[in-house]
């Protein structure tokens, strides 16, 4: 492999939702973690179970399986904390998956017009050919994300 | 009972807050917040029926000298199940006294994290954030999200078409007489 190859080469995270396997840059993954206890409470977002606590941070559970699949995932094994970007802001979410997830390096395809907005790109791996997921269109977010939210995300609370 | 006015903490860091539930579930409101708590019952005697065009969660109002203060169903506002509130938030500030199921407990937080901007809907205008406490992540809900100004607005047109029609019945009344 030549020096301009890997510099073409790119890491990824694998994914499994269900039968199918996706991915995501290896740049927007803070870790893999074993599923918690869901915090539910009464919202208007849709695609949003609730929330979990990981090292002291509340972040947002965001299953993107029917979007992907057309179905709810029946069975998670794991949490996929990754970097969602709001603007110039960047937030953790939690997506559950169904399998362990795997480190590749590969070369993404750009996407084309014709692929949907979640569609970040494409690889091939193993003689499959997988989408690498744009989060930011998965998931929900404002659409522009609003002037208060430059705040410190963590305030210590004051009467 | 009405609640004595806010202490300032001497840490400054900390905020006292009330859980609450409602249908169950756990809410938390800064108690500094809350004017007073009072039985539904209590308040049953002085509350007016009221009916505004998409605002079911509004049925009864309570007339305090000039003020009025709109009765919000917790449990409808939330979009929870119906249930019999028994108890009366009276909300500083606020035009609001909000019906709960009962309170847990009072308590301490120390950090109240922003909701996360994944959350984009109306939670936005109902929560100032998260709290974590004792493991479990609590709502703390903003005094101010229970009635907006336009839903205000709807209220007072529908309070004043109230007072209008009962006005022209009692004047009716008397010409007869």
């Amino acid at each position: 492999m030549t020096v301009s190859a890997e510099l073409e080469l790119q890491s990824f995270v694998l994914l499994r939702l269900g039968e199918r396997r996706f991915a995501v840059s290896a740049n927007q993954i803070a870790e893999l973690v074993a599923p918690s206890r869901v915090f539910r409470f009464p919202h208007r977002t849709s695609k949003l179970e609730g929330v979990i606590l990981r090292r002291g941070r509340i972040v947002p559970v965001c299953d993107v399986s029917e979007m992907l699949l057309g179905k709810r995932l029946t069975s998670r094994r794991f949490y996929l904390i990754a970097v969602r970007n709001y603007g110039t802001l960047k937030e953790w979410i939690a997506v559950p998956v169904t399998g362990e997830c795997e480190l590749i390096n590969s070369e993404m395809m750009a996407a084309s017009e014709s692929d949907a907005p979640h569609v970040a790109g494409w690889l091939s791996h193993d003689g499959d050919v997988i989408e690498v997921l744009n989060l930011d269109t998965l998931t929900p977010g404002p659409e522009q994300p609003p002037a208060h939210a430059v705040a410190p995300q963590v305030v210590e609370a004051r009467p | 009972m009405r609640l004595a006015a806010p202490v300032k903490p001497s840490s400054g860091k900390t905020e006292q807050i009330i859980l609450f539930r409602v249908s169950g579930q756990l809410f938390a409101v800064s108690s500094a917040s809350v004017q007073e708590v009072r039985s539904a019952d209590s308040m049953s005697g002085a509350a007016m029926e009221i009916s505004a065009p998409g605002i079911r969660k509004v049925r009864h109002v309570v007339r305090r000298g000039d003020r009025s203060l709109f009765i919000v169903n917790g449990a409808m506002h939330f979009g929870l199940h119906a249930a019999e509130g028994a108890l009366l938030f009276v909300l500083r500030k606020t035009r609001t006294a909000l019906l709960i199921d009962g309170i847990d407990k009072m308590t301490t937080m120390t950090r109240l994290q922003a909701l996360p901007l994944s959350f984009c809907h109306e939670e936005r205008q109902w929560y100032r954030g998260l709290t974590a406490l004792d493991q479990t992540v609590v709502p703390v809900v903003k005094p101010e999200g229970f009635l907006s100004p336009e839903e205000l607005a709807l209220l007072d047109a529908a309070l004043l078409q109230s007072d209008n029609s009962a006005a022209a019945a009692l004047q009716e009344t008397n010409s007869a007489q």
